[in-house]
């Protein structure tokens, strides 16, 4: 490898390294800097700009040419683009929701971005991977960092549960995938995804390609808590420190959902018969605990955990199709979820009394009372998450079933409506909690970026809608 | 010279606008002047939604009735990717339902002058439900027009469950959860249609032919949401739950225009474009009809609470409009469309009388009331108007609504006609005895002595609402010219579609 292709190469990575070499040099900045305090929060701006500048260089290389790097390992294309500009513009927003959030509670560490930081590096590695060792090395950087976030409260004994719930059964999906991936290597003869493409396409290698992708799909289902791989989600939700939670619920999620994207799209489109059938269990599984799960909780966290897992299975119905339709479908259902989920949770880190933060849904009773604003904005992100009309989740939905529906999956559809038509309910429940309740007792202000995210995110759900077409076109612009 | 305008983009979209700008006030004032807040809140609100009725008007005068066509159709490319547009016009099916949405809204403004609680939130939720609801007749794109249908039922949501009475959030949680269902269905049939047509341009689909068994799908998920809104039998139950919890606003924009979407939605989507399936299960929805007329009437009969009496006998004129839609005949539909104008106005004018009492003594039960007609004669007189309007007195709106719906199911099946005049029949017994029970006898009840006779804002309500009950009674033509090119093209396109249909259909079925 002379030195002009290893630049060559170099020059596809370079949000990657941005982000790499920052998350390092913050790392030994914090380490010799002496007050913890004020390190924590020039650290935790710094990740921040680090992230948006990302989120610019992005953009910017997007008029530029992809390709591959690294003999293929590595791939920049619309669709990773696209997708690592909205995981930076995610995690930036996961970061301001959580600088007041880690004062307050004694756990301003500069750790906390640094974590954060290298777990995006890992996004960015998977949304760009073709080839089994990338995806896998994306993906443990990714998890790692995010085992200990779920566990970054460490003296509690909830968020240490969650963090080691997560560490376990991550751990166990891991080598589910690595197993998957061997079989792989082994029936393809390698691990590139051109490679596994060409293999697949041939009858032979079939059956054995087939028992290695259930493994590999396993393991990437673990990622997007998509059911019977959830188990871990509501518990993780509710105990790790709630911005954390609002930063799993966004960006991880949708760099695995495009990571599953890309390997079944790429490598296994010759199997697309093979691999439906198992999307759409999963899809249906997911869609129906998701909605039936939901009902009965009381913690706002947990609910909103059910909420990711049944929001995963409406957009694996949209995956299922297998046509560039369902691709770009999928792709616009996680950008709109990720607004209305960053909103959300937003508002949950609003809910803060005198004595600390709350989170039972009762805690909400009487909102559109007490603080008008924050009511009117839970309303519409409910209705948005829920995938209700007037609100911009709805066409998220809508694109989905009709990817669904347009490959010949019409009863897929189906059964998305009526779930869809049961999970209303628990969004309404949170709406009803809110409007309907007498209030008990006020929140104390929130912090200015946590105001403002949830204003922002709600704003755009009725936003949005006018100017829903202009992305569409992004988004079909970034599938094909 | 309203055609270079964007006319129905106003007249849709003015109320929101008026919403927002009400919030907005409310969240820049951070409370510290409540009670100038809401007093303009009201202002506000009934000066949009007068100036909305105002261009309604206009849009009426200016629409040409001899075209059965769009008219005023405006196009803007939204989701050029799919070929998505927004798309809005009226033709004559759904003009006067804009005219009667702008009608009502203010009427309803003013019913609720008296509302104390969280007003600047009442009447924004009510401007937003007025966009929808006007949304929902001038769409012509499939996803528009679903945009606007479920939409509605958020504030409507919110104005049960806020503004309601005591089972309120049973009542909103029935409603939503009943309709949604409903209308989840008919977005996948939305679905497939897009899929079969290519497009969701409502005027091309109107001339695309659906295959024969998928039309019977569609047809049915269509009626899975059109039924309940209605509502028909046997899915109305959430009907009287809804009317009665809800504020009298509430009721009378439930009554006078969300149940219409129903109808409107059958004649706009059903029988033109599945018109197969519309004559196959005709004899269905004409049986579910008359039940509806007959079984609610009797239900109608042994309520005690006077708006759940009312919500009954709505059912029960849903019925009529049901059965003149599907005898598919001129006089039919344009009795439907009549019936259903006719009692957007009877209905709305019921509800503001028991809102009437009800602001006066807080109890609905009829059994608290008695000999009101000596405390409170103009009141007595009003009622007595609407209660004769709504059993169908000629001279008022309601006889010509019932006769032409009745008199096209004549002309198809002479035996249900027969069942339905035996629901006129039951319609004055409840009627009759509850004005009976409420206004007649000698005053009893001690509480009641205290009764004041109509103030001015109730008097103009009840005023306008039945000059416009006794005005149509004689003067039918306003309405039917309006109607008639649109339905004659209607009913043309559905027996063309028919009778290409039917030579192939004979060796299937054989």
């Amino acid at each position: 490898m002379t030195v002009e292709t290893l630049l060559t190469d170099l020059r596809l990575l370079t949000p990657e390294l941005i982000l790499a070499v920052g998350a390092m040099a913050f790392l030994l900045l914090g380490v010799y800097w002496k007050g913890e305090e004020a390190a924590a929060r020039l650290i935790m701006r710094l990740s921040t700009a680090l992230l948006v500048i990302c989120a610019g260089v992005t953009i910017w290389m997007a008029g530029g040419e992809g390709g591959t790097a690294f003999h293929g390992a590595f791939k920049l294309d619309a669709f990773s683009l696209y997708a690592k500009t909205a995981i930076y513009l995610a995690a930036a927003g996961a970061l301001v929701l959580a600088s007041h959030y880690l004062q307050s509670e004694r756990l301003a560490k500069f750790e906390y971005p640094v974590l954060a930081l290298l777990a995006v590096t890992g996004m960015s590695v998977m949304v760009s991977s073709n080839d089994l060792i990338t995806l896998y090395l994306g993906i443990e950087l990714q998890s790692l960092a995010l085992y200990i976030l779920a566990a970054f409260n460490r003296d509690s004994l909830r968020a240490s549960e969650a963090g080691l719930k997560y560490f376990v059964l991550g751990a166990l999906s891991s080598g589910l995938l690595l197993y998957g991936a061997s079989l792989i290597y082994g029936f393809a003869g390698s691990t590139g995804f051109d490679a596994i493409a060409a293999a697949a396409s041939e009858d032979g290698a079939k059956i054995g390609l087939l028992f290695g992708l259930v493994f590999l799909l396993s393991g990437l289902a673990f990622k997007i808590s998509a059911v019977p791989f959830h188990m871990w989600t509501p518990d993780v939700y509710e105990g790790a420190p709630t911005p954390v939670a609002a930063f799993f619920a966004t960006a991880p999620k949708l760099a695995a959902m495009v990571l599953i994207a890309r390997v079944v799209y790429e490598p296994f489109a010759p199997m697309t018969e093979e691999w439906r059938q198992i999307i759409v269990v999963l899809a249906i599984l997911s869609m129906g605990v998701g909605a039936f799960g939901a009902l009965m909780q009381s913690n706002i966290k947990r609910l909103m955990g059910y909420s990711s897992i049944g929001n995963m299975g409406y957009a694996l119905v949209g995956l299922a199709a297998g046509t560039a339709l369902g691709l770009w479908s999928v792709l616009f259902y996680m950008t709109l979820y990720i607004v209305g989920v960053l909103g959300a949770f937003a508002v949950i880190l609003s809910m803060r009394r005198a004595e600390g933060m709350v989170e039972r849904i009762d805690d909400l009773k009487g909102l559109s009372k007490t603080h008008p604003a924050l009511g009117w904005s839970m309303t519409a992100l409910m209705f948005s998450i829920g995938g209700m009309p007037f609100l911009v989740g709805f066409f998220g939905k809508l694109f989905v079933f009709y990817a669904a529906a347009e490959a010949g999956l019409w009863w897929l559809m189906v059964i998305g409506l009526v779930f869809s038509a049961v999970s209303i309910a628990y969004y309404l429940r949170v709406v009803k909690v809110i409007w309907f309740d007498e209030p008990e007792g006020r929140f104390e202000p929130a912090p200015a970026g946590v105001a403002l995210i949830s204003r922002a995110a709600a704003l755009a759900t009725v936003g949005l809608v006018p100017v829903v077409g202009v992305m569409l076109a992004l988004v079909i612009n970034a599938a094909a | 010279m309203l055609d270079q305008l964007p006319i129905l983009s106003a007249i849709t979209f003015l109320p929101a606008l008026g919403a927002v700008a009400i919030l907005i006030a409310r969240a820049l004032m951070r409370g510290e002047d409540q009670a100038l807040l809401e007093r303009n809140a009201r202002g506000v609100a009934l000066f949009v939604t007068s100036f909305v009725f105002v261009l309604s008007i206009l849009l009426v005068i200016d629409f040409d009735t001899s075209q059965p066509g769009f008219q005023f159709v405006e196009t803007i490319p939204w989701l050029a990717e799919m070929g998505i547009n927004y798309k809005m016009g009226v033709d004559g099916l759904s003009v006067l339902f804009v005219l009667l949405t702008a009608f009502l809204m203010p009427i309803c403004i003013l019913a609720s002058w008296k509302i104390e609680r969280r007003v600047a939130d009442y009447m924004a939720a009510f401007l937003i439900l007025q966009t929808l609801i006007t949304g929902v007749f001038c769409a012509l794109d499939l996803v528009l027009f679903y945009i606007f249908f479920e939409g509605s039922l958020i504030p409507m949501f919110l104005i049960i469950g806020v503004w309601g009475g005591a089972q309120r959030i049973y009542a909103a949680f029935k409603f939503f959860l009943y309709t949604f269902l409903g209308s989840v269905l008919m977005l996948g049939a939305m679905i497939m249609m897009f899929i079969m047509a290519g497009t969701t341009d409502i005027e091309t689909l109107l001339a695309h032919e659906f295959a024969r068994d998928l039309q019977t799908w569609l047809w049915l998920a269509f009626f899975a949401s059109f039924a309940v809104k209605m509502p028909m039998w046997p899915v109305h139950t959430w009907l009287p739950d809804a009317h009665v919890q809800a504020p009298t606003a509430g009721s009378v924009i439930l009554a006078g225009i969300l149940l219409k979407l129903g109808g409107y939605g059958f004649l706009r989507f059903s029988i033109p474009m599945f018109p197969d399936a519309s004559a196959f299960f005709a004899p269905m929805v004409f049986v579910l009809s008359i039940i509806a007329i007959v079984y609610t009437s009797l239900v109608a009969f042994r309520q005690t609470d006077i708006k759940k009496l009312i919500a009954y006998s709505s059912v029960a004129h849903m019925g009529f409009v049901t059965l003149g839609i599907f005898s598919m005949n001129e006089v039919g539909v344009q009795g439907a469309i009549f019936q259903m104008i006719s009692h957007g106005l009877i209905s709305g004018a019921l509800f503001l009388i028991v809102g009437v009492i009800y602001d006066r003594f807080h109890t609905r039960e009829i059994a608290f009331y008695g000999g009101l007609v000596h405390k409170m004669p103009v009141f007595a007189a009003f009622f007595a108007l609407f209660a004769m309007a709504n059993v169908g007195l000629p001279g008022t709106s309601g006889f010509v609504g019932e006769l032409m719906t009745m008199t096209g199911a004549f002309l198809v099946a002479p035996i249900w006609a027969a069942g339905a005049a035996l629901g006129v029949i039951f319609s004055a017994v409840y009627m009759l005895s509850l004005y009976k029970k409420v206004t007649f006898g000698e005053l009893t009840n001690p509480k009641l002595e205290s009764a004041q006779d109509l103030n001015l804002r109730e008097w103009i309500n009840l005023g306008v609402l039945g000059a416009g009950v006794i005005w149509l009674g004689f003067f039918t033509t306003p309405v039917t010219d309006v109607t008639r090119a649109s339905v004659g093209q209607l009913i043309q396109q559905y027996q063309s579609a028919l009778t290409i249909e039917a030579p192939e259909l004979a060796p299937s079925e054989g």
